[in-house]
């Protein structure tokens, strides 16, 4: 960490526009060998890009880059890999398609007699995973696992033994704690062989547990980069957002509400070897959360309840009638909405614009006969933009080249646009930045107070803690315990998580 | 795979039988292509009805366009030591082996139509088809006469590669050769369709100037000249008076354009060609003379005035 | 809502002019530029060839010719963008055009009022969309080989029609469909009217429902779609529909231009003529985009590079290699990438020295190589 060797890499005015649009302006970023460097800045700040830049995935306009002090042109991924830089990127880059083994080792497969030996790639692919504590059928396709194993295989992925650069793009976005802390386990271990992390993440409790050093990006700009120690995170958020946050209380603690009528209720609904039959009862003006660790089924629970997927037993009622077979397109007519977690296979369409994602959910609503007029679809997809802080240039910009969190709020965005009476919503807030998740948390919970009925999922606990007015805790694929009102803390949901 | 074949030629040899019960003095394979387009069921027909006339028991196959459907007809035919077998091949190329067993089993092999590339050109005593270069021969003849050796000519050619079209282009071109004042100014593919020639003589009406200075057009088939007619309809010109149009096939339609004097001349290519087939097959049966590899069948010119057929 | 409602855009507001400019730069500019430049080649090849005239009371002329010649072809080239949105392809559509010229031929022979004869051959379209869609959508077939069964055996079933009557090749005569193909409405050939209308039909279709946007929604991202609640079958089978209308509606006026029906070799290798217009237009065979105006410009480059071809005197056994070099240079032209890789080159060959060793594996780093959105 001291600089009697040169740093590991130093980028020097970076700039990049997209399309004419400035993404960065003349940034410079220096990582020293042995230190986990955070990168932190609101949704589009520019922090993707940045590391693209490095990485090699994107080329810079203009700006320089050393390694070790000798300046380099890295024009490719490939290229950058082969310097010893390790990336996993923000959404997930891997091939759905290809089983697990083949995505870790992917490009670097290892060979005998010049010849891929599968049964070594398996070899490597499952030790890799193991440092992570991921034990998986390593020859079943990727796409067939939930996002968070994803990201857990992206990262194993990316932890060569002869990497010196390892970055980072929010690996922990839909982590739970307990993964979490294994990665943190082995950056401190890289750490200490004097590899340099550049991570990235809206978790700041993470940031000043893992990080030594931070860098802060704002609107394209770096506006400071500081020891960690040395900056308080009141005076982070302050340089992240340019401006106070006045931070939202945990859980409105005014009175609970008298809850209103069941709106959607489900009776022993259930589906094989996904999750066992359960009951839940949703009501109008009520937030629900659903907690339980990586594959203990809440994702399972929320398609379910939305009709993404069908039960094989039990039923589900709205207003005290059945609703038949499920189906989205049913759902969405009814007035359930639903937002997925992985929103970049099962969320966005994205080469479609800002507007038109938005605006999918209300159409289908109305009908393919019944189109929005065109004024009528600006003047949502704007009303969206400002309601949620969508950073794009304008409404008519294809929704892939948002960044990760201005997707994010997209889906979001799609789901609120339906005005539904049942809000189904997995993961809600996955790489959302500090500024906007209190944001949108006072958002849901106005929308409740109005009479939605709302049903949450997340794998972060101080989300749960702080929409819910009841929690349904999930453990191996089945609903383990309900608790409500001021019996909703950290402390009793991991008790029950745990089987206490 | 050898099963397989096996398997096919009893079957395919079995469905022969039961057609040919009665006795007959000559037994003759036909592998016939297949049934596309107006000429080839003409031909099949006439075949089959000459060889009644002839008294010949005519074992018929059609390989559907495919040439492993043909290999294993001719395979047939050779186990039922038929007299002599009569090929109108599919394709040109991946005779040799097949011939071979023929010729093994001492039973001539006679072509119809089209040619083959074999090594050995004793592995079938002849070829007997229509000569393309003799019907483009014939309608430069024709229009050398018809113009007095003088005309700027526009020309449909067939499908660019195909022998016709390389043959009745070049059987035309040596005619008009040895005449000055004959040239072809526009040339191009309508690939033998109607609307292929529709189109080829709209663009040359524009790049002519209403076919300015032009005095015929000679297509390769009569459909795209049949097309050609009609775009020049539609742009007010007369054809047949304006242009001389000439062209090959002599196909119903062309009757009737002839009749109507919108075109001038059309050289037949004949389907009922039995009748010149069958003769050289079991003049060969009794003598044994080697033939010369290419029995030509003539062609006949047909004008307005030629009575129809 | 009150605090940080303001999340500043990052950049500055676009002006007008850089976006008009994006928005060009982005689509009709090359393609049009393209098709400017073939037809001035045109103009430099064939004297008169901009001059219009009016013969037998109506327009005449190359250009109209081409306008003209193209209007089939656009109009299952406009099916085809349909199909393509929808992430898929529609192989059969030259079957689909011989099995509605043999319809019609039949039911013009079997004595059908002649308004009826163009309802059964837009009837057989259709059929055909059915039997494509319920290949694709309902049973689940890829679409390139669901598409190839009806490519193959289409063909096969003109023939057949033909022989319920008897005739091969039939020809015949219809002034009530010859008027919609080779007529004139005033100095305005019908078929342009025609092609005109259908256009506006299926643009209004597309973009006046929410139809085109549910297409495209399937196109880009079947998963999601469903889950917004677009019926993706639903969607995908309307897109075959389309595709199987508007190729049934150019077998009518390719067949009423003939007026014979011929299925052996009607529409052959139209196609490909529709899936390379949609791709000039910009569309992209991934789906997710319908792209119906630069479809028609795609089509006008094809045939207006098919006239030049004719009118050229370029020896006949060039016509091939001349149209896939110019194609190659109009899709080169219009190719962010391949012009971004040009001035890439020029400037990775002032700063890339030696430092990059060997490049590594193929599809090394990000396995989705390296251009990420
Ligand atoms: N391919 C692209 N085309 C156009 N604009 C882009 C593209 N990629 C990124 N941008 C723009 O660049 C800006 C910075 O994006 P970037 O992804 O770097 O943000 P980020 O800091 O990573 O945000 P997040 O926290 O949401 O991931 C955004 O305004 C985004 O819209
Ligand atoms: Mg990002």
């Amino acid at each position: 960490m001291t600089s009697d060797q040169p740093p590991r890499v130093e980028l020097v005015g970076i700039s990049k526009a997209f399309a004419g649009v400035p993404a960065l302006d003349r940034v410079d970023f220096t990582l020293h060998p042995g230190e986990v460097h955070a990168l932190l800045g609101e949704n589009g700040a520019g922090k993707s890009t940045l590391i693209k830049i490095m990485t090699g995935a994107l080329a810079a306009d203009a700006g320089e880059m050393r390694l070790d002090g000798r300046a380099v042109a890295v024009g490719s991924t490939a290229e950058a890999r082969a310097l010893g830089i390790s990336t996993v990127y923000q959404e997930v880059n891997l091939v759905p398609t290809l089983s697990v083994a083949r995505n870790v080792t992917l490009g670097r497969e290892p060979r005998r007699f010049g010849l891929i030996s599968w049964r070594a790639a398996r070899e490597k692919a499952r030790a890799r995973l193991k440092r992570l504590s991921l034990e998986i059928d390593v020859e079943r396709a990727l796409g067939s696992f939930p996002v968070a194993v994803q990201q857990l295989v992206a990262i194993a992925r990316a932890l060569e033994e002869d990497s010196r650069v390892l970055v980072l793009d929010e690996p922990t976005a839909s982590l739970d704690a307990q993964e979490t802390r294994l990665l943190f386990r082995i950056l401190r271990d890289l750490k200490a062989q004097g590899m340099a992390v550049v991570f990235i993440s809206h978790f700041l409790d993470q940031v000043y547990e893992i990080s030594d050093r931070i860098s802060v990006l704002r609107n394209g700009r770096l506006v400071g980069s500081a020891a960690t120690a040395a900056l308080p995170q009141r005076e982070l958020i302050t340089l992240m957002l340019g401006r106070e946050l006045e931070r939202v209380e945990q859980r409105a603690a005014a009175a609970p509400k008298a809850a209103g009528a069941p709106v959607l209720a489900a009776e022993k609904l259930g589906r094989r070897r996904w999750i066992e039959p359960f009951d839940l009862v949703l009501r109008a003006g009520e937030a629900i959360g659903l907690a339980g660790l990586l594959g203990s089924g809440r994702t399972e629970t929320a398609k379910l309840i939305f009709g993404a997927v069908r039960a094989d037993s039990g039923r589900l009622t709205l207003d005290g009638a059945p609703l038949g077979h499920a189906s989205p397109r049913r759902a969405l007519r009814r007035g359930i909405a639903f937002c997925p977690e992985d929103r970049k296979a099962e969320g966005l369409v994205l080469d479609l614009s800002v507007r038109e994602n938005i605006l999918l959910a209300l159409q289908t609503k109305r009908g393919w006969l019944r189109p929005l007029p065109r004024d009528e679809q600006r003047r949502l997809a704007e009303a969206m933009i400002e309601a949620l802080g969508i950073a794009t240039s304008d409404a008519e910009k294809p929704v892939g080249q948002l960044s990760g969190g201005n997707q994010q709020k997209v889906v979001l965005a799609r789901a609120l646009a339906s005005k539904p009476r049942v809000l189904v919503l997995d993961e809600p807030t996955r790489g959302i930045d500090v500024g906007a998740h209190a944001e949108i948390v006072a958002l849901v919970r106005r929308l409740c107070a109005e009479g939605l009925a709302l049903l949450v999922a997340s794998s972060e606990l101080d989300e749960i803690v702080a929409v819910s007015d009841r929690v349904a805790v999930l453990r191996d694929r089945r609903i383990v315990g309900e608790i409500a009102g001021a019996e909703i803390t950290r402390e009793t949901i991991i008790e029950l998580i745990a089987g206490g | 795979m050898r099963h397989l074949t096996w398997l096919g030629g009893a079957v395919a040899g079995g469905l022969m039988m039961l057609a040919g019960t009665q006795a007959f003095a000559v037994t003759i394979g036909f592998s016939q292509v297949g049934d596309e387009g107006d000429w080839r069921p003409a031909f099949s027909k006439d075949m089959q009805e000459e060889a009644k006339k002839e008294g010949i028991d005519l074992k018929f196959a059609d390989a559907q366009g495919k040439q492993e459907e043909q290999l294993r007809a001719v395979r047939a035919f050779i186990a039922q030591q038929v007299d002599a077998i009569v090929i109108a091949p599919v394709v040109v190329t991946g005779w040799d082996q097949v011939l071979k067993e023929a010729k093994r089993a001492h039973i001539p092999v006679f072509l119809a139509d089209r040619d083959v590339d074999v090594t050995d050109k004793s592995l079938y005593v002849t070829r007997i088809s229509a000569d393309f270069n003799l019907e483009g021969r014939l309608a430069g003849a024709w229009l050398a006469q018809a113009s007095k050796g003088n005309c700027k000519i526009v020309e449909l050619q067939g499908t660019t590669g195909s022998a016709p079209a390389i043959e009745r282009h070049k059987g035309f071109e040596t005619i008009i050769k040895e005449f000055p004042g004959m040239e072809i100014v526009k040339s191009q593919s309508g690939d033998f369709t109607t609307e292929g020639g529709k189109k080829v003589m709209e663009a040359f009406i524009k790049s002519t100037d209403n076919l300015k200075g032009i005095c015929a057009s000679f297509a390769h088939n009569d459909n795209m000249q049949l097309g050609a007619i009609q775009a020049m309809k539609e742009a007010g010109l007369n054809p047949g008076k304006d242009l001389l149009m000439v062209s090959v096939d002599y196909v119903p339609a062309m009757k009737k354009a002839l009749a109507a004097g919108e075109a001038n001349a059309s050289v037949e290519l004949r389907s009922a060609i039995g009748k010149y087939i069958y003769p050289v097959v079991l003049n060969y049966l009794k003598d044994k003379k080697p033939l010369p590899k290419w029995v030509v069948i003539p062609s006949d010119l047909h004008t307005a005035a030629t009575p129809g057929s | 809502m009150s605090v940080n409602q303001t999340i500043e855009v990052a950049p500055a507001p676009r002006t007008l002019g850089t976006r008009l400019r994006g928005l060009a730069g982005h689509r009709a500019v090359w393609p049009l530029l393209a098709l400017a430049l073939i037809l001035a080649v045109n103009g430099l090849v064939s004297p008169g060839f901009f001059s219009i005239r009016v013969v037998e009371g109506r327009f005449f002329g190359s250009t109209i010719d081409i306008l003209y010649r193209a209007m089939p072809t656009a109009m299952v080239a406009l099916g085809m963008a349909v199909v393509i949105g929808s992430k898929g392809i529609d192989l059969s559509v030259g079957a689909i055009i011989a099995i509605c010229g043999a319809t019609i031929a039949w039911r013009i022979h079997a004595g059908d009022p002649h308004v009826v004869v163009l309802l059964w051959a837009l009837g057989a379209g259709l059929l055909c969309g059915l039997w494509n869609g319920a290949l694709v959508a309902l049973l689940g077939i890829q679409p390139i080989v669901a598409t190839l069964v009806l490519m193959v055996s289409g063909r096969g079933i003109g023939l057949m029609i033909n022989l319920i009557y008897g005739g091969t090749n039939p020809s015949f005569e219809s002034p009530f469909l010859q008027s919609l193909s080779v007529g004139h409405v005033g100095l305005i050939p019908t078929r342009l009217l025609l092609g005109a209308a259908s256009f506006a039909a299926l643009w209004l279709l597309l973009r006046r429902t929410a139809l085109g946007l549910f297409i495209e929604a399937v196109g880009g991202n079947a998963r999601a779609a469903d889950l917004a609640g677009i019926g993706s079958r639903l969607v995908t089978y309307s897109a075959y529909l389309i595709s199987g209308l508007t190729a049934g509606w150019a077998g009518v006026i390719l067949t009423a231009d003939t007026h014979i029906s011929d299925p052996v070799s009607q529409g052959l290798y139209i196609e490909l003529d529709a899936i390379l217009a949609v791709v000039i237009g910009g569309g992209s065979l991934a789906g997710g985009r319908i792209h119906l105006g630069m479809t028609v410009i795609g089509t006008l480059i094809i045939q207006a590079l098919a006239t030049l071809i004719l009118t050229s005197g370029v020896p006949p056994e060039y016509n091939l290699v001349v149209k896939a070099v110019v194609v190659l240079a109009v899709l080169l032209l219009q190719s962010d990438d391949a012009r971004a890789a040009l001035t890439r080159r020029n400037r990775a060959r002032g700063s890339l020295g030696g430092g990059s060793p060997g490049g590594g594996s193929p599809g090394g780093g990000s396995p989705k190589g390296g251009r990420r959105r």
